[in-house]
């Protein structure tokens, strides 16, 4: 920018000279106005409802900088922890893979029954989407504690969790996969005598397989990530050492574990992307 | 040229079919395709098969205790519908949603808290992603920094930060707010720089030309192609928000999530139920508002 004249530096040359292309309408300018100053009141307003105050903010980020000081250096202090640590995050994988598992096999039938153009009846459609609806909004942990009550403390009730947290969300996917497909499959099953059954089992289910295949891989993903977590309420996993070490303020621990975290999806992360690429090729959805 | 009306007798008769030899030899190829592709099914769903009994077994997966106790969440069911006196929940609502005034307070902390935090995790994201991103950043330095730093931010779960910053914040909705806000950037930075990853250069380089800075270049040559994707995308983070903002009370971080526990906690069950129904209710409606107003951005995208 040295040197060559820029056209910023005589805008209102240009702007006495053009007024047309910079003038907008006063009315479109009032309503962002409008917006910005509304989203920005409530914005304020909450900040001094949940007592926000920029002295607890600046002891707060003190203690933070405390805090970070003594995790360094991550160390799990002894070997049996680490084995500990090795084989809660591998029991953390397992709730993860299983979990969303079981949410696929058992979201599928509930997709073709939510499905506008699988279900005809339109009442048990639209009952089965809303009750979809209902389960997705009951978070995982919410569902862990649930579950807690029935099969008790344990890694089993956490594959549970993540079970019912997904057939929710699996379940929509799902029925949009369904719905958005291609109807020229199934128009030709239909011309050529086969029956309703007939045309989703060839006309609609193989358009939907590799879609369900990539979204169960990108679900494990995410359900590594949730699955850390619902030890902190009791349904196993390293959530629980987790949990534990932070409350006894064991922050070297803390860290280590919380690096180990990050190793393990990052891990997942490269190895599903690589599954998802073998089985459906660069379209990844 | 003039098509000759086919013949009639091969209108009503089969279709005429490829020489015997030929069609064997395709068929041959065919049934040899076929194979492969089932064996290779076939040793998918075996490892498939594998993995899920190893995992169950990690996983103390016990079906034996599932279907023993499987009564026990039926009835876990049946006490959460029903009142303390016995009647159905139902036949009460006064007394079924008792606490409704305190309810309705600390849901709207929820709402709040699942606000303020997306509005903070956005600003911050909306910042980050313009250095995140490979056309527009400034070096290739701070873009590495940048992404690695909203990774990190990404993959530690929101309530792991929550159950860290209750101990540095102190208890209630601070701690939540920041936790929701910090693990918001992380994701909302990553699709946001994939926006802008995906612009029109030519407004960038048109006032990169004309001399602009790099904050003007950003300003008018990216910020308007953008924003209607931000702005959708931060409507779907606070509806994420919304659900992660209602367990942060387990941790001691503020909205209804520490009455609930403390419900499950203490079995009152009719209490859990009216709260989780005061929960979905409200996550239901979030969905609902939302859904609308990314129509109305996206169809204002799409006519401009």
């Amino acid at each position: 920018m040295s040197g060559a004249p820029s056209l910023f530096d005589n805008l209102g040359d240009i702007k006495s000279r053009h007024p047309k292309v910079f003038e907008s309408g006063w009315r479109s300018r009032l309503t962002v106005l409008l917006v910005i100053s509304a989203l920005l009141g409530l914005f304020v307003y909450g900040l001094g409802v949940l007592e926000f105050s920029f002295l607890r903010i600046w002891n707060g980020i003190g203690k933070l900088g405390v805090i970070v000081g003594l995790m360094m250096p991550p160390d799990p202090e002894t070997m049996a922890r680490l084995i500990m640590y090795g084989l809660s995050l591998a029991e953390t994988l397992a709730i993860a893979f299983l979990g969303t598992g079981l949410a696929c096999v058992l979201a599928f039938p509930l997709a073709l029954l939510a499905a506008r153009n699988v279900m005809t009846q339109r009442i048990v459609q639209f009952l089965t989407r809303r009750s979809l609806d209902v389960v997705r909004g009951v978070d995982t942990l919410i569902w862990a504690l649930i579950w807690i009550n029935v099969v008790g403390l344990g890694p089993f009730a956490g594959v549970l969790a993540i079970m019912s947290a997904d057939i929710g969300a699996f379940g929509k996917l799902f029925s949009e996969a369904l719905e958005a497909a291609d109807r020229k499959p199934v128009e030709g099953v239909l011309a050529s005598g086969g029956s309703h059954a007939q045309s989703v089992r060839f006309g609609l289910i193989p358009q939907v397989l590799p879609i369900i295949t990539s979204q169960w891989l990108y679900y494990i993903e995410s359900n590594t990530r949730s699955a850390t977590i619902i030890g902190i309420v009791g349904a196993g996993g390293i959530g629980l050492h987790l949990s534990e070490m932070i409350r006894t303020l064991e922050w070297q621990q803390v860290s280590f574990i919380v690096l180990m975290i990050l190793a393990t999806v990052a891990l997942i992360d490269a190895l599903s992307s690589k599954i998802r690429f073998a089985i459906i090729g660069p379209r990844a959805l | 040229m003039q098509v000759p009306p086919p013949p009639r007798a091969h209108s009503t008769s089969a279709i005429a079919t490829l020489p015997p030899a030929q069609a064997g030899a395709l068929l041959c190829f065919y049934t040899k395709a076929v194979a492969i592709k089932r064996r290779q099914t076939l040793q998918g769903l075996g490892l498939l098969l594998a993995v899920t009994l190893v995992s169950a077994f990690v996983a103390e997966v016990d079906l034996v205790k599932l279907f023993v106790h499987f009564g026990n969440l039926t009835s876990y069911v049946g006490r959460l519908a029903h009142l303390d006196t016995g009647a159905s929940v139902l036949s009460d609502l006064p007394e079924w949603f008792w606490g409704w005034k305190k309810w309705l307070r600390l849901m709207g902390e929820t709402l709040l808290i699942a606000y303020v935090g997306t509005m903070m995790g956005g600003l911050c994201a909306f910042a980050c992603s313009f250095l995140a991103s490979r056309n527009m950043a400034v070096s290739k330095l701070s873009c590495f920094v940048t992404r690695r730093c909203l990774e990190f931010s990404r993959t530690v779960p929101e309530i792991v930060f929550a159950l860290i910053f209750v101990i540095a914040f102190g208890l209630g909705p601070v701690p939540g707010v920041l936790a929701i806000a910090l693990h918001t950037m992380g994701a909302l930075g990553k699709l946001f720089s994939e926006v802008v990853e995906n612009i029109d250069m030519k407004p960038v380089e048109g006032v990169a030309a004309s001399g602009g800075s790099w904050l003007a270049q950003v300003r008018y040559g990216a910020v308007p192609q953008v924003l209607s994707n931000f702005a959708s995308y931060a409507l779907l983070r606070f509806e994420m928000n919304v659900r992660g903002a209602a367990v942060m009370g387990f941790v001691g971080a503020g909205g209804i999530g520490a009455t609930l526990i403390e419900s499950i906690r203490k079995f009152y069950y009719s209490d859990v139920s009216a709260i989780l129904v005061l929960i979905i209710i409200t996550v239901m409606l979030i969905d609902y508002g939302t859904e609308q107003l990314r129509h109305i951005l996206i169809g204002k995208e799409a006519r401009a």
